[in-house]
Parts: C-alpha cells; sequence; structure tokens
C-alpha cells in the first residue's frame, strides 16, 4: 500500500511527489504519457520569484529571460511593463519539455516511484483507504493508497469522478493555438502582449522569445465570445502583424480562467494546479501556481499521513494554505478580467492611452490596474472591493 | 435524430481542451489519440472549444 498516489507528472505532480517522498513518504506517481513534459500545452512564461521559491534554476530548461513586458492595445497603443535596473530580470520562458523532466527526476531522486504510460482509470472507497484503477502499460492494474493526489491537468479525471470541481463551461477555458517559430525579429529581452475582442476575443495574442531567434507565437480565445477556431485567430494575427518566421512546432491547449474553487479536496483526495484550476483568469499563467500547490499538497499528505487522518475536513487545512498563497489572487483577477471581458476596443484603447509612456516597474496585474485607476478615478469604484 | 462528435485525426492536435469541457466523460486523450465513447450527447461544447476545428457533429 502507498501513502500517496499522485496523478499527473506535470510541475504539481512532480512537485507533490517530490515533498511527500522527501518526508520519508511511500510515493507512486504516474503518468498517462510515455514521455513526461512532452507534448507541450504551454507558452513557458513564468516570473523568476514564482520558480526560484521551488526550483533550483538551472539553465538547461531556461529558453529566455526578459525584463518585462509590452502590451499592445487595438490601436497599437503601446505600454511597457519592465525593471529597467541591469540584471534584474524578472521572467523566464522556460523549455517545459526539459524542466517537467527535470522535476519528475528530483521526484524519482528524492524516493518516488515513478511509472509511465501509466493511466489513472477510477478509484473505489474501502474504509479509510482508496484502491486505484490504472491502466498500466495496456494492463489493468490496482493498487491501495492512503492519499490520492490529482494534478491531472485542465481535463482532470481525479477531479470529476470525486466530484470536487464542474466541468468547464465555454465561458471559464481559453482555448489555445502558438506556433515556435524561428527569425522571428523581436527584441528579446520582452514578452509581448496583444488585446482586442478582434484579435484575440476574450483572451489576447503573445510572443515570447525562447532564445537564439525563436519564439512562442500564440493566442488564447474564450470560446464563448470567439465565432471561430484558435488556429484561425492565430493565423489572423501573424498575418496582420506580418510576424515573418518559420513554423518548427505547433502546440494546442486548453487554460481554466474559472478563478478559485470553492474547495481542491474531498475525503482521501486533493488536486493540484490545472486540475484545481488553479490558473490565473488574466495572465492564463499556471506554472507557478502548480509548483506551490503540488508543494503545499504534498506538505498537508505529510502530515495527515503522521496523523492518520484523511478526512475532507483535515485536508482542508490545504485548501488554506493555497487559497493563501495565491487563491486570493485567482478571486481578484476572475473579477478583474470580467471587467475586461465587458469592455469594446476603443474603451480598451482609452484605457491603454491612459497609461500609454508611464513608468511601470514591475511587471504584474495590480501594477498596470493600480496605474489605470490612477489615471481613470471614474472607474475606481469598480474595483474598489477588488483591490 | 441523434447527433454525436467525430475527430478529424489528421487535424487534432491532441491537447485535451475537447475532454476538459465534457461533462459526460466521454471524451479520453490517450497519448495523441482521442476516444470518444457511447457517453457522447453530442452536445457540441467541445467542437466550440477545439483550437484546431478538428470536431465536428455527425449524424448517428
Amino acid at each position: 500500500m502507498f501513502d500517496v498516489v499522485v496523478v499527473g507528472a506535470g510541475p504539481a505532480g512532480s512537485m507533490a511527489a517530490k515533498t511527500c517522498a522527501e518526508n520519508g513518504l511511500e510515493v507512486l506517481l504516474i503518468e498517462k504519457r510515455q514521455e513526461i513534459g512532452t507534448p507541450v500545452r504551454c507558452a513557458e512564461g513564468i516570473s523568476k520569484q514564482g520558480l526560484k521559491r521551488f526550483v533550483e534554476i538551472d539553465k538547461k530548461w531556461i529558453a529566455a529571460e526578459v525584463i518585462g513586458a509590452k502590451i499592445y492595445a487595438p490601436d497599437g497603443t503601446e505600454i511597457t511593463m519592465a525593471e529597467e535596473m541591469a540584471g534584474n530580470e524578472v521572467g523566464f520562458v522556460l523549455e517545459r519539455k526539459i524542466f517537467d523532466r527535470h522535476l519528475a527526476r528530483l521526484a524519482a531522486k528524492a524516493g518516488a516511484e515513478v511509472l509511465v504510460k501509466t493511466a489513472f482509470v477510477s478509484f473505489e472507497r474501502q474504509g479509510e483507504k482508496l484502491k486505484v484503477k490504472m491502466r498500466r502499460m495496456g494492463e489493468d492494474w490496482e493498487v491501495e493508497t492512503k492519499i490520492l493526489i490529482g494534478a491531472d491537468g485542465v481535463e482532470s479525471r481525479v477531479g470529476r469522478m470525486a466530484g470536487i470541481i464542474k466541468t468547464l463551461k465555454k465561458s471559464e477555458i481559453e482555448s489555445c493555438a502558438q506556433y515556435l517559430m524561428s527569425n522571428v525579429e523581436i527584441d528579446e529581452k520582452y514578452t509581448y502582449f496583444y488585446i482586442g475582442n478582434e484579435i484575440a476575443p476574450g483572451g489576447y495574442a503573445w510572443i515570447f522569445p525562447k532564445g537564439n531567434g525563436c519564439a512562442n507565437v500564440g493566442i488564447g480565445i474564450l470560446p464563448s465570445k470567439a465565432k471561430r477556431n484558435a488556429k484561425y485567430y492565430l493565423d489572423k494575427f501573424i498575418e496582420k502583424f506580418d510576424i515573418k518566421g518559420k513554423i518548427v512546432e505547433l502546440v494546442c491547449g486548453a487554460v481554466p480562467v474559472y478563478g478559485e474553487i470553492d474547495t481542491a479536496v474531498s475525503d482521501n483526495i486533493m488536486l493540484a494546479g490545472d486540475a484545481a484550476y488553479h490558473s490565473d483568469p488574466i495572465t492564463g499563467g499556471g506554472i507557478a501556481n502548480a509548483l506551490s500547490a503540488g508543494y503545499l499538497a504534498g506538505k498537508v499528505a505529510c502530515e495527515a499521513v503522521e496523523k492518520k487522518n484523511f478526512s475532507a475536513e483535515f485536508l482542508r487545512k490545504y485548501d488554506e494554505l493555497w487559497k493563501a498563497d495565491f487563491g486570493w489572487k485567482l478571486r481578484r483577477n476572475k473579477k478583474i478580467q470580467e471587467f475586461f471581458l465587458k469592455l469594446d476596443d476603443s474603451a480598451l484603447n482609452s484605457l491603454a492611452r491612459s497609461i500609454a509612456g508611464r513608468n511601470i516597474r514591475e511587471m504584474s496585474v495590480q501594477a498596470i490596474i493600480i496605474e489605470i485607476l490612477k489615471n481613470n478615478p471614474q472607474i475606481a469604484s469598480i474595483f474598489k472591493e477588488v483591490l | 435524430m441523434v447527433k454525436r462528435v467525430v475527430v478529424n485525426r489528421r487535424k487534432c492536435a491532441y491537447c485535451g481542451a475537447c475532454v476538459a469541457v465534457c461533462d459526460s466523460l466521454a471524451l479520453e486523450l490517450v497519448e495523441t489519440f482521442l476516444e470518444i465513447n457511447e457517453n457522447c450527447t453530442g452536445c457540441s461544447v467541445c467542437v466550440k472549444v477545439c483550437p484546431m476545428g478538428a470536431l465536428s457533429l455527425v449524424e448517428v
């Protein structure tokens, strides 16, 4: 019998497995794919701070370092957010294929069992413990465990079978398409964001440098607002902005933009990362929250095993921890997202013009909202309760 | 007239967006292979969410 079975070897799952194994628990980490880290479904951007809290930086999986972001309104108005001090890079663009493998290896090194090509099928409660059914290299297989951590991504089977999360609606998910392009001519010290109802209904388009002239050029759209699919809008974006470059890879994916869920636990079960809709409703960023959630779920699993208490009531300690760490930000950014979704392109243009040229020193949603409020006191009441 | 979702595997980029919005757990992504089972109600949410336009409804 295992203490903990973790489903999914992405950042949340590997971090949870590593944390549990480091504390002496018997851990099994399963990944349905035969190769951890591929196919990628990510734009790969993360703040330096969000990464350094949990992982020692290794250049092998850093594709590029950036000092800030440039945001473009529908009429082309540019907003720059940058840390201007040299050496103060604030963000990374990762090489997820290598990063995810690195994290899984850290979990294995800490003592976790790792199985690839092993998919979660279902679970059954048996008294205090769970029987977890899997398909391992195509064969039915089952193990017993005290705790099950679902880190199985946006399509979480664990979360929905446990009844913890509701299936996402068309208005709660960003549908994304991205090309890795070579020979892209950009200043590689920045990430680039393009907003607008025509360009990217309910989302944004992005260009994230990946070093050596390569960049992730992608788009996320809200299916409830969009008339066509993400690839259509991506191709249109590339044409409109005349982005020269050769497509050397296609990446698709979906990002939950649900906001904060009430609880990520039930008896014996915790969810972490995209499985718990932990990605940010404004930026779509999810890696930093996934690392944090995985770590916190791992910590609470260790306590639960020590106290021999696997009840939802006990595991709610994990809810308290992730909500205090970043859940409040999901809640706030969901409200901000709802405000922006109501704006047409001319309203977006005028907000952008009101803060264009300002020196925004911090790369965060909060910094940009504060700057907007300073220059648009008439909408202050809308944000009063949010900030 | 019962409708069900079918996948064009030459377009599918196996991202799992459809799996995430399927309320009937009718879709499962096995590596790069999308499986659609008989639980599909033909609600078409997945068709709308697919980034590649790889899904469509057909009469069965």
